[in-house]
Formats: C-alpha cells, structure tokens, sequence
C-alpha cells in the first residue's frame, strides 16, 4: 500500500503533461472542493504544468460550508494558480424549485453535474483539459456522481486509494489543515463520507487492496482477518456500480460496432 | 570492439511516418557519434496500444521505410521494432535487424502477452522461433518484451551460443511500492539471469512516454556477460546512450563461469519427446 513517492509523483506529472499537450492543448482546470483529493490533483497539475496553465474553481452551493471555500482558497494561494469562485446556488435553484419534493441525494447529484458543466464550460474557455479527482477508492465504490464529480478528460489519482492520498500529499507538502481534514463530499450540512459510507477509508483501503490488487478470495480475505459481512457489502457495492466505470452500453446491429470490435486508443495519431 | 547506441525514445502512436522521421533522425546522430549499432524498443514505428490499428501501421518488405532503413545501415547496424505483414498477410509484432544494405533478420514475437491490461494475441500472430544469426561483430538473437520472460526463449539462445541478445521491449510502468518497483526488479532479474545463463551480453531497450495513461518506464540497460550492469538509462525520460561492448568479455565469461560446456541438451530433448 505504501507508494515511492518519487516514482509515483514523476509518473502523475508526467502523464499530465503528455496527456494534456498530446491532444494539441495547454491547460488544466480543476475543481476545488477544499478537500484532499482535488488539492492533490490540483498540486500534480500544477508541477507538471507550472501554476500559469492551472484554473482552478471553487463551485459552492449556498449550504456549501465556509470552511470548505476557505480551504480552497487556502489551496489555490498555496500552489499560486488562476482561481475564481463560482457560485453555482442560482444555476441549480429554479430546479430544485420545480421540484418540491426533491431528496438530499437528488440535489447533491444536481450540483456535482452543475459543477461539471462550469468546468467543461471553462476548459472550453481556457483551451483545457477537465482534470479528475476521483481516486481509486470511490472510483470502486461507486461514492460518486456519474458524469459529475466523476467525469474528467484525464484524472491523475483514480489509480490511488484514499490512503495513498493522504501520504502523497504529505510527501508533496499540501497545507496540513486540508490533509488532516474529515472527508466530506459536502453535500448537506455536517455531512461526512466515513458516517455515510458506514466504515472508514483507512479499513476499507486495506480490504480494497487485498481484495483488487492482490486479487484475495473471499474466503482468503475472512482468514486475514476482515469481517464476512464487510467484505461481501464491500464486494456488492463494487458489482453495483460497475456501470459507473464504464461507457453508455451500445447496442450491437452492424459488424463493427463502437467499442466492442472498432477498437482504437484514445492517444490515437498522438 | 561494437559501439552501440540505445534509442530510448517514445513514438507516436499509429503514426507510422512521424516515427519513420524520428528513427531517421536519431540514426543521422548515431552514425556522425560512429556507433556501429543502434537498437530502437519494441514496436518503436508504431506505439503500443494499436489495437484496430495493427493493419494500417503494417510493414512489408517493399515498404518505402524498410528501403530506407536498409539504404542507412550501409553505414550502422539498425535494431527497430514494428508490425511485419508477412506474405500471407499475417500481421505480427517484430523486430528488423538491419546491416549492408539488407535487412538480415526478421524476428516474429513468440510470446504475445494476452492478460491483464494486454491484448496482443487478439491482434498479432505469433511466430514460432528463436533463432541467432551473425552479424558483422557479435553472433545475435533478438527477444520481444514478454520473449524474454520464458526460459525457452533464453534456452535457445544458449544452445545456438548467442554472443548478444536484443531484448526490445514495451515494458509498462507497475507496483510502484515503497521499497519496490515491480516491473523494473522483474525485468532486471531476468535480464541478469539471462546475461549469466548464456555467458552473452544482453541489451534491453525499452521505451518511454505515455499511452492511455499507462507509462513506459525506460530504464535501458545492459549486462555484460558477467551479470553486471554496464550502461543503464534514466527511468521515464527520454535517453540516448552509447557504450561499448568488447567480444573478448564474451571469452572471458565463458573460460570464468563455463555454463555453456556443461549443458546438457538432451535432458530436455528427452523431456519433449
């Protein structure tokens, strides 16, 4: 589980630099959440790219938390990149208006798409990429909007548990305060991923890699000692939200048919 | 004495002349440096992930970038890697020795990776054999990548003797733990153990850059015929390096640690009967 944080950080930047400059643009823009994953992916963007080719974005909602602004600010002075605050309350409003009876989950998955069209909408401005920050924990878990938080060009920490994370940002220097943080998708007020998801992102990383990376059995999985019942909700959450991780599903009637048998790179010509 | 020159580089991929004009350039350069052999990576005309691309990207013998790569080694042996359409128009990922004017080998890989995040079966045949040929310094065998993973790849290089083994690769970037870097320790493994087993030197070549997020990790190398590193390449960048190699090593190897003396062929021979 512990990463060469040389490699890895040579690895991200590098992967940026060529992914971003290989499709003919310059620039990333990012979301900043005031957490940890975005501050990440914002820090990797900003030493690939250097800090004029980074715009970054705070997005809040009217119930979105001070701290949570605060410590994006906090984020964007640290690496010295383009920032701006919008505030997406009056976008998404007159929808939740027309929808009296809309639930919390509902409205939290309206502002992560909210949220994405802003970005898409200023990589377009910017001749940018949308940088990703979903990493590899939620990406499994399915803890995350489809086509809102978790849509990007190209995301640099999907291949990190939440627990790496947190290390490389402290081998990279991210302020403390973001780092020691409690996760939160800030979606409602006083909400915390941990309570949400109902374990903590430390235990279930440690099931997560035994489980995908070193491709455990179940039954070799209860013999290390993770409880039965958490790994088959953990196993069960993965199988769900396959979906998620994956492309519209096409319906096959020709003989080479997108994705399935005409098959191309995305780095195509590149 | 051969002076050789590793071609650490990153083609684009499925862009079969922009890389045709990169192999040229570096070439121009090895030649004014007098190297005697250049050695591109694995399927370095091409890039990697083809998939669909596989038939657009291939070469055959008439193709113009096979004529002029002949026309330059009148001047420095050429190692390169590409996709070769036989004459059955069967596609495979190979790898084209160069020298006077000819092109003198063709090796079809043999082992074509087909797990995890690998689909070569799916697209390329698969060759069948593991042979040395001469050149104008040293005896040769030249292995693909995953080649160089199976003891009957290495097996064959000792039993015809090879004096210097090519092993061109695409070797992606993998289990970057704290103490440990799992591609990079895998394959300098092997290539020791293959460099000692043979008595051979052994000249890896693998590329660099980045392709659907998966990063090339370079980190060229040779092992003399003793098993120690004589010339390594940085990780991730792009690098040209030159070295020499001296075939009295080869003796040497061979008088100080006889492997090749005492082997015994027939034990296998029995086996695959």
């Amino acid at each position: 589980m512990r990463l060469n944080h040389e490699y890895v950080t040579k690895v991200l930047t590098s992967f940026i630099k060529d992914e971003v400059e290989k499709v003919g643009l310059r620039n990333v823009v990012v979301g900043l959440s005031g957490g940890i994953d975005s501050a990440l992916s914002a820090t990797l963007a900003t030493l690939a790219l250097g800090k004029e080719r980074v715009y970054a974005y705070a997005l809040p909602y009217k119930t979105s938390s001070e701290e949570s602004l605060n410590d994006a600010k906090l984020v964007a002075d640290f690496l010295g990149v383009n920032f701006d605050v919008i505030e997406i309350t009056p976008f998404v409003d007159p929808y939740f208006e027309k929808f009296a009876d809309i639930s919390r989950v509902r409205k939290g998955n309206v502002m992560a798409r909210m949220r994405m069209i802003v970005l898409f909408d200023k990589s377009a401005e910017n001749n940018a990429l949308v940088l990703g920050t979903s990493n590899k924990t939620e990406l499994l878990l399915g803890y995350g909007t489809w086509y809102g938080d978790m849509a990007s060009a190209l995301n640099p920490i999907g291949d990190l548990y939440k627990t790496q994370v947190w290390d490389l940002a402290e081998y990279l220097g991210i302020p403390e305060k973001v780092i020691k943080k409690k996760p939160t998708a800030d979606l409602w007020v006083g909400q915390s991923d941990e309570d949400e998801l109902g374990f903590s992102y430390k235990d279930v990383d440690k099931l997560l890699y035994a489980m995908i990376d070193e491709r455990r059995s179940k039954q070799e999985l209860v013999r290390m000692g993770f409880d039965e019942g958490f790994v088959k909700d953990v196993y069960e959450r993965i199988r769900r939200n396959q979906f998620k991780r994956q492309l519209p599903v096409i319906a096959k009637v020709s003989n080479r048919t997108i994705g399935k048998d005409f098959r191309y790179s995305r780095d195509w010509g590149y | 004495m051969v002076k050789v020159t590793l071609a650490q580089m990153s083609p684009v991929l499925g862009d079969l002349n922009k890389n045709a004009e990169k192999h040229f350039e570096l070439i121009e350069k090895a030649i004014e440096s007098k190297s005697d052999v250049i050695v591109f990576p694995e399927l370095s005309l091409t890039g990697y992930f083809l998939r669909d691309l596989v038939e657009e990207t291939s070469l055959n013998i008439h193709s113009h970038i096979i004529k002029e790569l002949k026309e330059f080694s009148k001047y420095i042996s050429i190692v390169v890697g590409g996709v070769y359409e036989d004459e059955d128009y069967l596609l495979y990922n190979a790898a084209f020795y160069f020298e006077d004017r000819e092109l003198k080998y063709i090796h079809r890989k043999v082992y074509l990776p087909d797990y995890t995040m690998f689909e070569e079966g799916r697209y390329f045949t698969a060759g069948n054999s593991f042979c040395v040929f001469s050149t104008r310094y040293l005896k040769a065998g030249i292995l693909i990548c995953e080649d160089a993973l199976q003891v009957s790849s290495i097996y064959a290089m000792k039993l015809q003797k090879a004096e210097v083994i090519f092993v061109i690769s695409n070797s992606p970037t993998r289990g970057l733990e704290e103490n440990k870097f799992y591609s990079k320790d895998f394959w300098y493994t092997a290539l020791k153990y293959m460099s000692l087993s043979c008595n051979a030197y052994t000249v890896f070549v693998n590329r660099v850059g980045v392709e659907e997020g998966v990063t090339f990790w370079g980190g060229s190398v040779i092992f003399s015929p003793m098993g120690e590193i004589i010339k390594e390449c940085c990780l991730f960048d792009k690098e040209i390096a030159t070295t020499r190699l001296d075939k009295d090593e080869v003796r040497r190897a061979r008088i100080v640690s006889p492997f090749l003396k005492d082997d015994k062929a027939s034990i296998i021979a029995k086996l695959i009967r």
